[in-house]
C-alpha cells in the first residue's frame, strides 16, 4: 500500500502512531513491509489458503464475535440437503458440469420452508410470475458458454457478482435458522467442516508461511477484534488479479464478518483501486454488464420489456426492491420527454447482452476478426493488459482504433515499434488498422469529480488550461455526440432514435468548457418541479423523477455540489461528513446498523457509532444511519412484506434479501458458495488441499498466442508476479515520459532472491531473460534479501518479481512483463491471473525472429502445443 | 558584523546581524515514518526547477539518485540491512524450520529486537531503512563562512541560502561542508543546494518537500518547537522499545552548533551515509586567523628587521 498508494498510506502511518499493529502480507518485502510490525512473505496466488487458515483459526478457537455472528450473519441459516462440499468431492462443490466447466447452483440453496418450487425454478423471487425459460435463471450461476454450449439458453452471461450490484443475489424468503449453531446443516457448521483442513501446517505447505508467523498474525487479528476493537483489511490487485480473485475477497469477507469487523468504525475491507476514479467508473460504469448504480444490463432474450427486467428484483427485501424506480428515473434522465409510460420509458433503446462482452473476450474477437473498432481512453493495453501479444495482435486486426491519452503511448505506436514488429510477426505495411491519436487533458487541466474507494466523490476545479488541442473527456464526448446527432438529424431509421432522443444539452461554464457540474446535477436527479432531488428514496417509477445514477442521488441536494465541500477534518468530528460526499446518502460506513448490538445499544463505548434512541424513536449517531430511520430494533416484519418493509429490526445488511451478511453464498458466485484454494493455472506446486489443481470454474481463453505453461513443469520451475513501484504509474505513460520520475527508477529490472541468483547464475545489475510459453523478456537483475526463498514442506519455491511499468516509448524503455502473463480468467468478473510460471536465465534475450524460435524451443521442451494452448496437463 | 564560528548559539539569526527577525525555521525529518515514496525529491525539483540527475540504474536498492548534489537537494536513501547475516536458507535438508532464532517473543515468533522499519518474518529477516536527507542549515555554516562573494548568506529565517546570480563558482564552499551537501553544477560551475524554499517561506508557505510528504516524515516549523516534537517522538519510540532510535543534528552543543534541519534515525548515522560527529570546518578559523595574523606580524617584523638590518649594515 505504501508502494502503490503512498498518499492513502499516510492514514496507516497515523494509525500506527496511535498504536495500531500493521501486518503486511506480500511475496516481496516492500516499502509497506519496511514500516509494518509484521511482514508475512507468501507465495503469490495462495491467498485463499492463508485467509482460509485464519478463518479456521477463528472457528477452532471460538474467536468469532458470537453475538454478532448469530444475529447479523447467515451462520444460523440451514442449507438444503442437496449441498455437497469440496470435502466430499475432493475440491468440487455439488452442481459442477465438467463438460461446460460451470456450476449449477441449485444444490447450494438454503433449506426451503415454502412448498417445493417447480423444477428449475430457482429464484423464488420469480415465483409470482411465469418463468419463460423453465430451466434457467438469469440470476443463477448457471450460464451458457460463449461459444454455444449445450444449454442453449439466453442466460445472464454477465458476471453474476456485479449484476447483483450491491444487492446480492435474490434468494428465498428468509430461511430456517438454528441460532444455537449446532445443526449440522447450518452455515456455521458447514463453514467449520469446510475450513477444517486449512491448518497452520497446511498454510505453510501452500503459502510457505512459517506457522509461528501465522500464529502471530492470527493472534494479532483476533485479539484486536470483537466488542471493544475492530480491524481493517486493505487489499489491491494482489488479491483480485487471480483466476480465483472474487473468492479471495469472499474469504476476506467471511473472516471480517466472523470477527464482527463489518459495519463498524475501524473495520471493513478496503479495496485500493488502481486509478483515481476506478470506483467511479464502476458506479457510473465503463463495464459491459451493468448500468449506472449497479443496475444490471438487460439481456437480449430474458428481458423483453421493463416488467421482465425489474421482475427479479421487484419482490426483494430491502432497497433493491425499488429497482423499477431507479431504472425508470435513469431512462428519464437519458431520454427525457421521449421516455413515457406508453413506450416503457424507452427500455427498448438499451443495448442488450448476448454473451460475455468483457475486455478480454473482446480482444479475442478482435483477433478473430469479429470486432472492428476500438476506443482506448486512459489505458495502455499494449503494455498494461495481460498477454500483451494478444492485445497487439487484436489491435492490428481492426478497421480503426482511437487512442486518447496524455502521451504517445505504445498502444498508439505498436504498428511501428511493438515487439511483434521486431520479431517479424507483424509487418507495418500489412497492418490495416487506421489509428487516430487524440491528445487528452490531464486531471489538473479539467474540472470534475473523483470517486475513491470509500465511495466518496471529491470535486476538483480546473487549475490550468490543457496544452494545444488537448481536451477533457467531457468536451470530447459531448462534441462527438453532437456531431453524430447532426449527421443523423432527420433520420427515420428506428435504430437512430436512441441517439436522437438523448437529452444532449449541457451548458458551458465561464471558461467555455462543458460544465461538469451540470452533468453531476443530472446524475443527482431532479423531481417533477425540475429541482435537484435530495435522496434516492424520492425516486418514482411513474416517470416524474429523473436520476442518472440512483446511488449518487443527493450529491447535488439543495442545488449544492456537495462533492466540492472541503471542510477540514480538524473543524469537524471523526466522521468528517462535510468533506466531499459519499454514496449512498453521504454515508461513510455501510451497514452501520451493525455497529450497535441487536437491542440497538452500542457494542461498546469505545466503538460507539450509530445506535437506537428510544426516546426519539430513531437511529442516531455520528454517521448517517444505514437503516430505515425509525425502524425499532425489535421490529418483526409482517408476513409477505417486500422491499424495505421486509427489513427486520436486526437485519443490518439491508441490501441483502435476508438482511444478513453471507458467510455462505447460496447464489451469486460462479465458482462455489464457499472459497476453496486452487493453484494458479500455472504453478510449480501440486495443490496440497484437493486433487482439483486449478479453479474448476476458471475461464480459459483458447488461442494460439495464449499457450499455458504446464504446472509442475521442470522447464518453467519458478513463479513470477508483477507489481508496481511508487515511482511509476501503471503502464508508464504518465511517468516514463517525465524526467523527474524516470530518474528515480530509470530501468526495467527484476528482483530475485540470493538463492535463486546462485541457482541460475544471475548477477546483481547483470541481465536476465525471463521466459514463458508466450514470450521472453529481458531485465536488469536486482539480487535482494527482500525477495524470499519460500519453503513449502520439502519444496523450495522461488519467485521472480517484475515491476510492470516499461514499454517501447518514453525516456527509458524496456520489455513489458505483461507479455509474460497468460489469460485465464476468474469466472465472476473475468479478470486475469497475474501469477504464472517461468524460467529465468542470465544474459539478454535473443533479438528479432530468434526470439520466437527461442520461445518455441521452450514450448517444445515443456510439451505445450499451440493447437491446444490451454491444455492443463500435469506431469506425473 | 561579526558572527560566531562555533559553540552553542541560541539566536543564529540575530548573530548574523538581523535585529528583528522571525523565529528560526527548519526541518525535523522523522525517518521512522518515512515510506521512501520520494515525493520530496520530486516536489523539490518541480518547485525549484532543479535539473534531472540522468537515468542510471545504480543497483543501490531503490536509490538511483545516490546523494545530495547540485541537481539533488532532497535525497532519499534506501538501506537494505539483513537482520541476521549468513542465514540464507539454501534449501538444504536438516536446516530446521525457517524462523528459528534465538530471541523470541512470548508467542514464539522471531521479533526484531528494539528495532523499527524491520518487519521480521522468519529467516532472512531484513530492515529496509529509508531516510530523506537535505542540507542541514547548520547553526555554524562553514560554507557561508568561506564564501568570498557573499553569495551564501544567512536568511532572516536562520536558513542558509546560495544566490546563484552572485556565486562565482570558486567552489570553496564544497570542501567546507562537513556533510558533503553543497555541490557545483557541472555545466555552469556555480554552487547549488537546498534553499529551504526561501521564496515559499517569504510567502508564509511550507517548503515543497514538507508539503508533499504524505506521512509527516518531513516536518517544517520553528526549530525550537521541532526540537520539542523530536524529543517527544524519541521518548515515545524508546517507550515502545525501539531503542535504536536516536536524534541526529538536534543538539545545539554539537560540532556545528546543532542543525536547522535535523533527523530521527533508526541506526548509526554512518548507515545512512551521514558523518557521525560533524564539526564545522571553520571552527578554528578564529584561531587560524590569530595564527595567520601572528605569522603575518612576524613576517612583517622579519621583513622590517631585514630592512632594518640592511640599513644597519
Amino acid at each position: 500500500m505504501a508502494e502503490a498508494h503512498p498518499v492513502g498510506f499516510q492514514w496507516v502511518m497515523e494509525a500506527k502512531r496511535r498504536g495500531a499493529t500493521i501486518i503486511h502480507v506480500d511475496p516481496r518485502f516492500t516499502r509497506t513491509s519496511a514500516v509494518s510490525d509484521i511482514h508475512v512473505p507468501i507465495r503469490a496466488g495462495s491467498d485463499i489458503a492463508f485467509l482460509g487458515g485464519l478463518v479456521n483459526h477463528v472457528l477452532t478457537h471460538d474467536a468469532d464475535f458470537r453475538e454478532y455472528v448469530v444475529a447479523y450473519t447467515n451462520a444460523a441459516s440451514i442449507v438444503g440437503e442437496d449441498f455437497i462440499d469440496t470435502e466430499e468431492l475432493d475440491g468440487l462443490f455439488s452442481g459442477f458440469d465438467p463438460e461446460t466447466g460451470r456450476y449449477d447452483p441449485e444444490s447450494w440453496q438454503y433449506e426451503r420452508t415454502d412448498e417445493a418450487p417447480a423444477a428449475g425454478q430457482r429464484d423464488p423471487a420469480q415465483a409470482a410470475g411465469p418463468v419463460h425459460e423453465p430451466d434457467s435463471d438469469p440470476r443463477s450461476g448457471d450460464r451458457s458458454t460463449d461459444d454455444g454450449g449445450k444449454r442453449s439458453k439466453d442466460l445472464h452471461e454477465a458476471a453474476v457478482s456485479d449484476t447483483h450490484g450491491s444487492g446480492g443475489a435474490p434468494i428465498a424468503s428468509k430461511p430456517p435458522r438454528d441460532e444455537t449453531l449446532k445443526d449440522p446443516r447450518c452455515v456455521f457448521q458447514i463453514l467449520k467442516r469446510h475450513f477444517a483442513r486449512y491448518t497452520p501446517e497446511m498454510v505453510q505447505q501452500v503459502c510457505g508461511i512459517d506457522p509461528q508467523v501465522f500464529a502471530k498474525v492470527a493472534e494479532a487479528l483476533t485479539s484486536n477484534s470483537g466488542r471493544e476493537r475492530t480491524s481493517a483489511l486493505c487489499y489491491a490487485v494482489g488479491w483480485t488479479h487471480h483466476s480465483t480473485g472474487a473468492q479471495t475477497i469472499r474469504t476476506a469477507s467471511i473472516l471480517q464478518t466472523l470477527l464482527g469487523n463489518i459495519g463498524r468504525p475501524g473495520g471493513g475491507i478496503m479495496a485500493l483501486r488502481g486509478h483515481a476514479s476506478i470506483q467511479g467508473s464502476t458506479d457510473i460504469p465503463t463495464l459491459f454488464n451493468i448500468l449506472p448504480g449497479y443496475i444490471p444490463m438487460p439481456h437480449a432474450a430474458q428481458h423483453r420489456d421493463l416488467d421482465e427486467f425489474v421482475k427479479a428484483d421487484a419482490g426483494k427485501t430491502g432497497y433493491w426492491g425499488n429497482m423499477r424506480s431507479y431504472s425508470v428515473s435513469l431512462f428519464k434522465s437519458w431520454w427525457g420527454d421521449a421516455a413515457t409510460a406508453e413506450n416503457d420509458f424507452c427500455f427498448d433503446y438499451l443495448p442488450r447482452l448476448t454473451g460475455d462482452h468483457s475486455t478480454y473476450s473482446t480482444v479475442k474477437r478482435q483477433i478473430d476478426g469479429r470486432s472492428k473498432g476500438y476506443f482506448v481512453v486512459g489505458e495502455n493495453p499494449a503494455v498494461g493488459s495481460a498477454n500483451g501479444k494478444m492485445q497487439r495482435l487484436g489491435m492490428a486486426n481492426l478497421d480503426w482504433l482511437v487512442v486518447r491519452d496524455l502521451q504517445m503511448i505504445e498502444t498508439a505506436t505498436f504498428w511501428k515499434n511493438g515487439p511483434e514488429i521486431e520479431t517479424g510477426e507483424l509487418v507495418t505495411d500489412e497492418i490495416g488498422t487506421e489509428i487516430f491519436f487524440l491528445p487528452a487533458a490531464s486531471h489538473v487541466e479539467k474540472a470534475g469529480s473523483f470517486t475513491q474507494t470509500q465511495r466518496m466523490l471529491q470535486w476538483r476545479d480546473k487549475a490550468v488550461d490543457p496544452p494545444g488541442d488537448a481536451r477533457s473527456e467531457l468536451d470530447f464526448y459531448y462534441e462527438l455526440g453532437t456531431r453524430i446527432r447532426e449527421k443523423l438529424a432527420g433520420s427515420t431509421d428506428e435504430m437512430d432514435r436512441p441517439l436522437l432522443d438523448l437529452t444532449w444539452d449541457y451548458p458551458s461554464d465561464e471558461q467555455g468548457d462543458v460544465d461538469g457540474q451540470a452533468v453531476l446535477r443530472e446524475i443527482n436527479g431532479t423531481g417533477a418541479d425540475g429541482k435537484a432531488l435530495s435522496a434516492f428514496t424520492q425516486l418514482k417509477d411513474d416517470g416524474s423523477t429523473r436520476c442518472g445514477c440512483w446511488i449518487y442521488c443527493g450529491v447535488y441536494a439543495d442545488e449544492v455540489n456537495r462533492a466540492r465541500r472541503r471542510k477540514p477534518h480538524w473543524d469537524q468530528d471523526l466522521v468528517a461528513a462535510e468533506w466531499g460526499w459519499a454514496w449512498p446518502a453521504n454515508r461513510r460506513i455501510l451497514y452501520n446498523r451493525a455497529s450497535a448490538a441487536p437491542d440497538g445499544t452500542p457494542w461498546s463505548e469505545r466503538k460507539r457509532y450509530v445506535w437506537w434512541d428510544a426516546e426519539q424513536g430513531k437511529w442516531v449517531g455520528s454517521d448517517v444511519p444505514d437503516f430505515i430511520p425509525d425502524r425499532a430494533p425489535d421490529h418483526v416484519p409482517a408476513e409477505g412484506a417486500t422491499g424495505p418493509d421486509a427489513i427486520g429490526g436486526t437485519d443490518p445488511f439491508i441490501m441483502q434479501t435476508d438482511g444478513k451478511a453471507w458467510l455462505y453464498a447460496p447464489l451469486g458466485v460462479a465458482d462455489g458458495p464457499l472459497p476453496a484454494h486452487y493453484e494458479p493455472p500455472e504453478s510449480p506446486v501440486r495443490n496440497p488441499l484437493y486433487s482439483q489443481q486449478s479453479n474448476p470454474g476458471r475461464r480459459r481463453v483458447s488461442t494460439p498466442s495464449n499457450p499455458i505453461n504446464p504446472s509442475l513443469s521442470e522447464v518453467f520451475p519458478y513463479v513470477f508476479t508483477s507489481y508496481r513501484l511508487t515511482e511509476h504509474h501503471t503502464a508508464g505513460g504518465m511517468s516514463r515520459t517525465l524526467p523527474y520520475l524516470t530518474e528515480l527508477q530509470p530501468e526495467f529490472f527484476c528482483e530475485v532472491s540470493p538463492r535463486l541468483a546462485a541457482e541460475r547464475g544471475l548477477e546483481h545489475l547483470g541481465w536476465a531473460t525471463i521466459v514463458t510459453a508466450r514470450s521472453a523478456i529481458e531485465a536488469r537483475v536486482l539480487v535482494t534479501d527482500r525477495m524470499r526463498s519460500l519453503r513449502l514442506g520439502e519444496q523450495m519455491v522461488e519467485q521472480v518479481g517484475l515491476p510492470y511499468h516499461w514499454g517501447q516509448n518514453g525516456i527509458t524503455t524496456g520489455d513489458s512483463p505483461n507479455d509474460l502473463v497468460n489469460l485465464t480468467l476468474d469466472p465472476n468478473v473475468y479478470i486475469q491471473d497475474k501469477v504464472g510460471t517461468c524460467d529465468i536465465r542470465p544474459g539478454r534475450r535473443p533479438r528479432g525472429p530468434a526470439l520466437t524460435a527461442y520461445v518455441a524451443a521452450y514450448r517444445r521442451r515443456a510439451g505445450v502445443h499451440q493447437d491446444e494452448p490451454t491444455n492443463q496437463r500435469i506431469d506425473p | 558584523m561579526s558572527s560566531s564560528l562555533h559553540g552553542r548559539l541560541d539566536d543564529v539569526t540575530g548573530d548574523a546581524g538581523y535585529s528583528e527577525h522571525p523565529p528560526r525555521m527548519g526541518f525535523f525529518t522523522d525517518t521512522s515514518v518515512c515510506i521512501g515514496c520520494k515525493a520530496c525529491e520530486v516536489a523539490c525539483k518541480e518547485w525549484n526547477e532543479v535539473p534531472d540527475d540522468g537515468y542510471e540504474l545504480t543497483g543501490m536498492s531503490y536509490d538511483n539518485t545516490l546523494e545530495l548534489g547540485a541537481s539533488t537537494w532532497r535525497h532519499v536513501a534506501f538501506v537494505e540491512k539483513p537482520l541476521h547475516p549468513n542465514t540464507t536458507d539454501l534449501g538444504l535438508p536438516g536446516m530446521g524450520p525457517p524462523g528459528f532464532d534465538t530471541h523470541e517473543s512470548g508467542l514464539g515468533v522471531t521479533l526484531p529486537h528494539g528495532e523499527d522499519q524491520a518487519a521480521e518474518s522468519g529467516d532472512g529477516g531484513i530492515r529496509w531503512l529509508m531516510s530523506s536527507d537535505v542540507c542541514k542549515h547548520c547553526t555554524h555554516a562553514a560554507c557561508l563562512d568561506v564564501c568570498p562573494t557573499g553569495s551564501l548568506f544567512r536568511t532572516e529565517f536562520g536558513t542558509v541560502v546560495v544566490q546563484p546570480d552572485i556565486c562565482n563558482g570558486c567552489g570553496y564552499c564544497v570542501p567546507a561542508c562537513p556533510y558533503g551537501v553543497i555541490d557545483l553544477n557541472k555545466e555552469d560551475g556555480r554552487a547549488f543546494k537546498c534553499t529551504l524554499c526561501y521564496d515559499r517561506l517569504k510567502d508564509g508557505q511550507t517548503p515543497a518537500c514538507a508539503q508533499a510528504c504524505p506521512t509527516e516524515s518531513i516536518q517544517y516549523g520553528e526549530v525550537s518547537e521541532l526540537r520539542e516534537r523530536a524529543d517527544l517522538r524519541l521518548a515515545e519510540l524508546h517507550e515502545k522499545g525501539v531503542d535504536v532510535a536516536r536524534l541526529y543534528g538536534r543538539d545545539p552543543d554539537d560540532g556545528v552548533g546543532g542543525d536547522g534541519a535535523f533527523f530521527l534515525l533508526l541506526d548509526e548515522p554512518e548507515v545512512y551515509g551521514l558523518p557521525p560527529d560533524p564539526v564545522v570546518t571553520t571552527r578554528d578559523l578564529g584561531s587560524i586567523w590569530k595564527h595567520v595574523g601572528a605569522a603575518a606580524v612576524a613576517l612583517v617584523g622579519l621583513g622590517a628587521a631585514s630592512f632594518l638590518g640592511r640599513r644597519s649594515s
